[in-house]
């Protein structure tokens, strides 16, 4: 369970979270919606470690956690960023197994099992030695998911998810979230 | 022709100077060039300000004046080089200033979304510099460098004045001592042979990255 407790957020004199209270309990999937600038990605940016909160506190199963501090033994969140930010320079199979490898320690054989799991279990199946930009916004959007589930988070945040898809992949990609559950028992966190 | 090859060992052993002042400045200097731009980004107020006065320097400064003054200069305040040393030395510092803004350059190219990235994924500043950020700004910075390092082959003819003997001040002292220009045209062609190997060498490690976009 995800506990939030008067997370608040100032970007200079700008208040953009104003002591939030957010309780989430295992296995469920949150959508948070809201016009542009209200703090969304704000949110995410802080629950997975990128701003720092001014003030608040994040609970994670009643344990106080940082998120800029991870601990490499809990990973509590994973990212998709509305832009995937897929690394450029790596095959498609090396940007998924890159963090496991190096900061989970897992050997080669395992993380590579690991990923071309996920690939397939993503269908994307054939795309290994692949690099991001021979990809279709849709396929690199499925890899950062892929990525990001390979650190075995607790709570997946997902950034925007449909925003830059064509309308049939929208229903496609807006399905990937209950399945990523099923895969995973991983929370889903969408905004 | 006999002439020719009567002046060849003079002028390679000039080229042969050429060639070690070329391959350390460059073996030192990209590397101290990047560690320069790791200073020049980050958020030291002070090592900013330290380091671009230096490049401030070093680029507003013509590389001769600058090798003057460390041979000449220097000693003043009883600082000695020896000849070659203090050539290598003002080349050293000079080209650090130039590799350190093209790589500068190149760090604030790469979107702040692969850096951040890198975080959630958990990755140690280290790690994320080794795997994901240089490859990266190697591949923007590779052209740029290529213009720095057939520069640098030309430059290394500055080093006359400070009394090292190089390929073209060898080629300088033929042409005086013979009265004829074949020296000078032996030089260009061996200037020429150096450039161009550097040229295909930076061709070929371009297109090893052009495998990913």
């Amino acid at each position: 369970m995800l506990e939030l407790k008067n997370i608040t957020k100032k970007f200079g004199s700008r208040t953009i979270l104003n002591k939030l209270n957010l309780t989430i309990p295992d296995q469920e999937i949150l959508a948070i919606v809201g016009p542009s600038g209200a703090g969304k990605t704000t949110l995410l940016r802080c629950l997975s470690g990128l701003e720092k909160v001014d003030s608040g506190q994040f609970l994670w199963n009643n344990q106080e956690f940082d998120p800029t501090e991870p601990s490499k033994d809990n990973q509590i969140t994973g990212v998709v960023f509305q832009s995937y930010e897929l690394f450029h320079n790596l095959t498609i199979i090396d940007n998924i197994t890159l963090a496991p490898k190096l900061v989970l320690k897992e050997d080669n054989s395992k993380a590579l099992q690991t990923a071309k799991q996920l690939l397939h279990y993503l269908d994307l199946t054939g795309k290994e030695e692949l690099y991001p930009y021979q990809l279709s916004g849709g396929q690199k959007q499925r890899v950062a998911i892929a990525r990001a589930l390979a650190m075995k988070p607790q709570i997946l945040c997902y950034d925007e998810p449909t925003s830059a898809l064509d309308p049939a992949l929208r229903t496609k990609v807006g399905e990937i979230p209950k399945s990523v559950k099923s895969f995973y028992n991983s929370k889903t966190i969408i905004r | 022709m006999n002439y020719i090859i009567s002046i060849m060992p003079s002028l390679l052993s000039g080229a042969k100077m050429t060639l070690i002042l070329f391959l350390w400045t460059l073996i030192i200097s990209i590397p101290l060039g990047i560690i320069v731009s790791l200073g020049l980004i980050s958020h030291f107020k002070i090592i900013r300000a330290i380091l671009k006065f230096y490049i401030w320097i070093m680029r507003g400064t013509p590389l001769l004046l600058q090798l003057i003054f460390i041979f000449y200069g220097l000693p003043i305040i009883d600082i000695i080089f020896q000849r070659y040393n203090a050539a290598l030395f003002a080349f050293i510092l000079n080209y650090t200033a130039y590799f350190a803004e093209i790589f500068r350059g190149g760090f604030q190219s790469v979107p702040i979304g692969q850096y951040e990235s890198a975080h959630v994924l958990q990755l140690t500043k280290w790690q994320a510099l080794q795997h994901i950020i240089i490859p990266q700004v190697s591949k923007i910075v590779i052209p740029s460098i290529g213009n720095e390092v057939i520069n640098l082959v030309k430059d290394t003819s500055l080093v006359y004045v400070i009394g090292l003997g190089e390929l073209l001040r060898a080629g300088n002292v033929a042409t005086a001592r013979d009265v004829t220009l074949v020296p000078l045209v032996l030089v260009g062609i061996i200037y020429l042979l150096m450039t161009g190997i550097a040229s295909f060498i930076l061709k070929k490690i371009e297109h090893s990255y052009s495998k990913w976009k």
